[in-house]
């Protein structure tokens, strides 16, 4: 047992916490003001809800060691898990806080959708959802990637902190959302503009800041490897948010603050991943290049084909972290991590297809069951809200409460 | 030459602009405004207390039409507001005296479209 171990993850435990208030100003500031209560009682919910499913059945479904469908009910209600590490999973901390750490990946990771169906979805139904979707879609996902036993880990992928298991996870099942629940009203003469553009802003510097608890806390240890992730995220950030700037400042004539915000998210999904594994002008490349990406799929490819993506959930942490997932198979040096792999740039061609199946596998299964779980729920209690709601907003009519005054 | 003045509900802006445009009345001014009607309207709850009888959020529009175009805006905004329920809204129609388009110093009916 170390103590700057657990120290350095118990810390990080509560940066990753954070994230997820900051996601609701990020996503808060974007929607219209009649629907910005809605967006942040979406994500604070979540932290209540999941929070408790984890300590539960949901740590015990993802980390039980095995290689089934999933880990199964060995340490419901953590029974089993206690204050001894946990050598298989991190060898220096307490297993109980190794749990408390992957506990906030468990809650951010369904409140990155609500950027998909924001603005429309019906309360009671996006709670179901959110509960069945942490089940069957994130648990099992998880155990696959990280846990002991799980076959993409067997297989060698590589995930530092959640490129698979969280950012492309929750951009697919976006993208169904937005299929799912198809486009908010009047859109097509009427294009809602961001209600609190410094809301977004704030958002974007929280995640930042919590970003360095989600990527340097997976080192699970104060060491080298931390500091790695440290660097790279930062650099990645920053790059992919200068990067978006220029691009809009090339195309529309303007730098916009954003464009920037948006550019910096992107490259703090991408990097996700690849943390752990590349060095300091991978993480910038892998930056630069990410805000291509997702630019493109948000003002090109959206409009396109015409889904509804509201908050560009889809656009930026599904295309992101698809980016980031195989940068990582490119990038990848045992240089950096030597309980890693090199990735095709360093000699090893095969770890590129690795990724791939880890994405396709993803892909696949996140896209079916999120489209089964919304049917399901449709069926029982109806997974939109009536058009008139939509209109007067999801504030008042879903829960009675507005944001803003007019006078006082 | 008169002025027009509407209180509606706000989720109604949106189909009452259409309605506008579909009369070929294009130009408005609306504003966000707090209102007393008879209506309780939608209730909100702070904290489990409930507050009724409060000044409830409305739109009002601001258009000012020549005389051939009176009634074809009313009905516009009649078309897109009405719901039938109480809370609705009202629109007010007042004669309207002069009207000057600043960039061009134009007076009158010419200076209103």
């Amino acid at each position: 047992m170390n103590s700057g171990d657990t120290a350095w993850v118990l810390i990080s435990s509560a940066l990753v916490l954070l994230m997820t208030p900051g996601l609701a100003f990020f996503y808060g500031g974007m929607v219209r003001k009649k629907n910005v209560l809605s967006v942040l009682m979406q994500c604070f919910i979540i932290m209540c809800v999941l929070s408790i499913q984890w300590v539960l059945f949901g740590y015990s479904l993802s980390f039980f060691p095995g290689k089934g469908f999933w880990g199964g009910f060995g340490w419901f209600g953590l029974n089993g898990v206690g204050f001894e590490p946990y050598t298989d999973y991190a060898g220096t901390i307490p297993h109980q806080a190794f749990m408390i750490f992957q506990a906030m990946f468990a809650i951010i990771t369904p409140a990155l959708i609500i950027g998909a169906f924001a603005e429309r979805m019906k309360f009671s139904a996006f709670l179901l959802f959110t509960v069945l979707w942490a089940t069957f879609v994130y648990d099992p996902l998880c155990h696959w990637v990280w846990a002991n036993g799980g076959w993409l880990r067997n297989l060698g992928a590589l995930d530092f902190a959640g490129g698979t298991v969280v950012h492309i996870n929750a951009g697919i099942a976006a993208l169904v959302t937005a299929i799912v629940l198809g486009k908010r009203v009047n859109l097509d003469n009427n294009i809602p503009t961001p209600h609190n553009m410094p809301f977004v802003v704030l958002g974007t510097g929280l995640l930042w800041f919590g970003w360095f608890g989600f990527n340097a806390g997976s080192a699970l240890g104060a060491n080298g490897l931390a500091v790695n992730a440290f660097v790279v995220t930062n650099t990645a950030a920053a790059a992919a948010g200068l990067s978006w700037a220029l691009i809009e400042w090339m195309r529309n004539g303007k730098p916009t603050i954003f464009g920037v915000c948006s550019g910096a998210v992107a490259g703090l999904v991408a990097i996700t991943p690849a943390a752990g594994f590349v060095s300091v002008v991978p993480a910038i490349i892998i930056g630069l290049l990410v805000s291509v990406f997702c630019f493109t799929a948000v003002t090109v490819l959206k409009p396109k084909l015409g889904y509804d993506d509201s908050l560009d959930a889809f656009g930026v942490h599904c295309i992101g972290g698809i980016w980031g997932a195989l940068a990582t198979g490119l990038f990848a040096s045992k240089l950096v991590n030597p309980s890693g792999a090199d990735g095709l740039f360093f000699g090893n061609p095969k770890q590129l297809l690795v990724q791939l199946l880890a994405v396709l596998t993803t892909v696949v299964y996140t896209g079916v069951v999120s489209w089964i779980i919304y049917k399901v729920v449709d069926l029982i209690i109806g997974i939109r809200v009536s058009e008139k709601d939509e209109l007067v907003g999801l504030d008042l009519t879903q829960h009675r409460e507005r944001a803003y005054t007019v006078l006082e | 030459m008169k002025l027009i003045i509407a209180i509606i509900q706000p989720d109604k802006l949106e189909k009452v602009k259409e309605e506008l445009y579909k009369a070929d009345v294009n130009l408005l001014t609306v504003n966000e405004v707090l209102g007393h009607g008879r209506q309780k309207g939608v209730t909100e709850i702070y904290r489990g207390a409930k507050e009724t009888g409060n000044l409830l959020r409305k739109i009002r529009l601001e258009i000012a039409v020549n005389d051939n175009y009176v009634e074809p805006t009313i009905k516009a905004i009649v078309q897109g507001a009405k719901t039938g329920n109480i809370g609705d809204g009202k629109v007010f129609v007042l004669e309207l005296k002069d009207c000057v388009r600043i960039r061009t110093e134009e007076r009158g009916h010419t200076a209103i479209g």
